[in-house]
């Protein structure tokens, strides 16, 4: 690393990093209850237990002012890394070292259903260590930046009346309303329409200005392109490439075999012959999907 | 699954991400805070809390079409129920005087304790999604419910008095024993319920099981009848009806209705009652939160 110069403050240190969980469950299934007898009449060693490694071994530096996009196919181990950098799944081996804490936002993370939008954003931003009165100053902005009243006033309904695709506007909005370190974004750019989106990657490019570090989750290799500058590129839980975003994206493009101008939910490849976690499964999922 | 292109990866020499961490003074991610800054942490965060538990209170009835009325109605009508069954069909009130009065402070007080229980069974795994999303000392959540059943227990304090107004119990000054009565059950419940709220967040079993322990224990703590009367009778040895008298529970109730209810005298509490009740209290609190926080970078995992 003698060509980076020491100017570059690193935020995100991801040493040797290798994640396993176990998956209960796996085989016989939790269904039914003679099943589960017969698991634990067999107790001291569960039969549908089963160990994945989902992460082997990466690391790399992450330096303030970079917005980093991960990319790779299903399974490929990158939510999980990103659980990890957050502090939420604690590495088998290796070290993550950050510059404060991180803060991951997926598309998964649901408030509290039950409240309006409004008590939302303000339990969302007490929980982050915003003041009342920082919370009263931003309000504004964080309902219309996630344009849930542009249609009518949603902010006063309860979340559950939501649709997905303006539940994840709002914790992107709540989020996005203070300042982070890190901040880790599980896709929760593709879910909005195109004006949100194009409002976010305006919103992740001010956050890097505020010396912050970005990590960005998609499938959608434009989004990557277009919002980051650096790409890492993931494949059964090791690091394939890491460089400059369109280099990383193209050499990912040409992997995964070229497309013509896919739709950004479309560019999903095959899933490829990694381990697969049950759907049973109460483990974390390192799964990107939804 | 053949490599695209060999690209060339940024090589680490080992030890050296590790040093370059060590030069920036990163910390590594997850770890747990120490107690000091993690009960810092907690009162940084006490707005959090207490907004989080007035959101829950007024959304908990939202759905119903009576909507806040509930409040009210769900004491009153357990208190109904509870007369029903112990004072009439099965005529529990032989030897207790103010039966009503004994009858409601009891339930009230158990409902109190129960509910901050049951609630922290469900404090981290009914909110993964904010505990996954945001961080904060997940401390917050229990202790932010158990806030919420005392708000609670504050209408149920007031369908209380009208009861005691009503049968004949008017203020006095004894009556300001429930105020160190109720500080001391809220720690003592709210120690509990951090407690809980680890052992159900590593094994979700423990919510299924805990309606039969608390109900066991309500039973156990004579909360619609007097233990001293039932169990005087020589049937049970006299050192388990002065261990069930001083279950905090029991302490708690009765010195509920100590404060409350003029039939009710000092002859009926145990030794050192209040004593009893700050042990109690002390232990539950330190020992419940300090148990908490030792497994507070594993929360959310599930």
């Amino acid at each position: 690393m003698a060509e980076i110069p020491d100017t570059r403050v690193p935020t995100v240190v991801v040493d040797d990093v290798h994640i396993t969980y176990t998956v209960h469950g796996a085989r016989t299934g939790r269904g039914s209850a003679t099943s589960a007898l017969s698991r634990l009449a067999s107790r001291g060693r569960n039969p549908g237990a089963r160990e994945v490694h989902a992460v082997k071994g990466v690391s790399f530096a992450a330096y303030r002012g970079e917005a980093i996009g991960l990319i790779g196919s299903n399974g490929s181990g990158k939510s999980t890394l990103l659980k990890a950098v957050a502090g939420l799944l604690p590495p088998t081996r290796g070290r993550v070292h950050t510059q404060g804490q991180p803060s991951l936002l997926g598309v998964n993370a649901a408030l509290m259903s039950d409240l309006t939008g409004e008590r939302n954003v303000v339990l969302g931003g007490l929980a982050m260590g915003m003041t009342r009165r920082q919370i009263r100053e931003r309000y504004q902005d964080i309902v219309d930046f996630s344009g849930i009243n542009e249609k009518g006033d949603f902010i006063t309904l309860p979340m559950r009346t939501y649709s997905s695709g303006m539940g994840a506007r709002l914790r992107f909005s709540i989020a996005a309303a203070k300042s982070h370190d890190v901040l880790l974004i599980d896709e929760a750019l593709s879910t909005g329409d195109a004006r949100f989106q194009r409002r976010s990657k305006d919103r992740i490019r001010e956050l890097r200005q505020e010396a912050g570090t970005v990590f960005l989750v998609s499938h959608s290799n434009k989004s990557i392109t277009e919002t980051c500058d650096r790409a890492l590129w993931l494949e059964s839980g090791t690091l394939r490439m890491d460089g400059p975003a369109a280099e990383v994206v193209a050499a990912y493009e040409s992997f995964t075999g070229p497309r013509k101008a896919p739709p950004a939910q479309d560019v999903r490849p095959a899933r490829p012959p990694t381990p697969r976690r049950s759907p049973t499964s109460a483990r974390p999922a390192p799964e990107d999907e939804q | 699954m053949e490599p695209a292109a060999p690209t060339p990866l940024p090589v680490h020499a080992p030890g050296e991400l590790a040093a370059l961490a060590a030069r920036h003074g990163l910390t590594v991610s997850g770890a747990r805070p120490s107690l000091p800054a993690y009960v810092g942490q907690l009162w940084g965060r006490r707005h959090f809390i207490t907004a989080f538990a007035g959101a829950k209170l007024s959304a908990q009835y939202s759905q119903a079409k009576l909507g806040q009325i509930w409040q009210i109605m769900t004491p009153l009508l357990n208190a109904t129920v509870y007369y029903f069954i112990f004072g009439v069909l099965m005529n529990t009130r032989n030897g207790v005087a103010d039966f009503v009065p004994f009858l409601v402070t009891g339930v009230f007080i158990w409902t109190f304790t129960s509910s901050t229980v049951t609630a922290g069974t469900r404090a981290i795994s009914g909110n993964t999604g904010l505990v996954r999303a945001l961080h904060f000392p997940r401390a917050s959540l229990p202790i932010a419910l158990a806030l919420q059943q005392l708000q609670q227990l504050m209408y149920s304090l007031v369908v209380l008095l009208l009861i005691l107004l009503a049968f004949g119990q008017y203020p006095q000054p004894s009556w300001l024993l429930i105020i160190p009565a109720l500080t001391l059950q809220a720690l003592f419940s709210t120690g509990l319920s951090m407690a809980v709220a680890r052992l159900a967040a590593q094994t979700p079993d423990i919510a299924q099981l805990m309606p039969f322990v608390l109900r066991t224990w309500m039973y156990a703590s004579g909360v619609m009848w007097s233990l001293d009367t039932h169990l005087s009778s020589g049937r049970v040895p006299h050192a388990v009806v002065v261990a069930l008298d001083c279950n905090p529970a029991a302490v708690y109730i009765d010195l509920m209705r100590f404060a409350l209810i003029d039939s009710f005298t000092r002859e009926q509490l145990p030794d050192h009652v209040w004593a009893v009740a700050t042990g109690w209290a002390l232990v539950f609190a330190i020992g419940g939160f300090v148990y908490f926080w030792k497994a507070e970078e594993r929360y959310g995992r599930g």
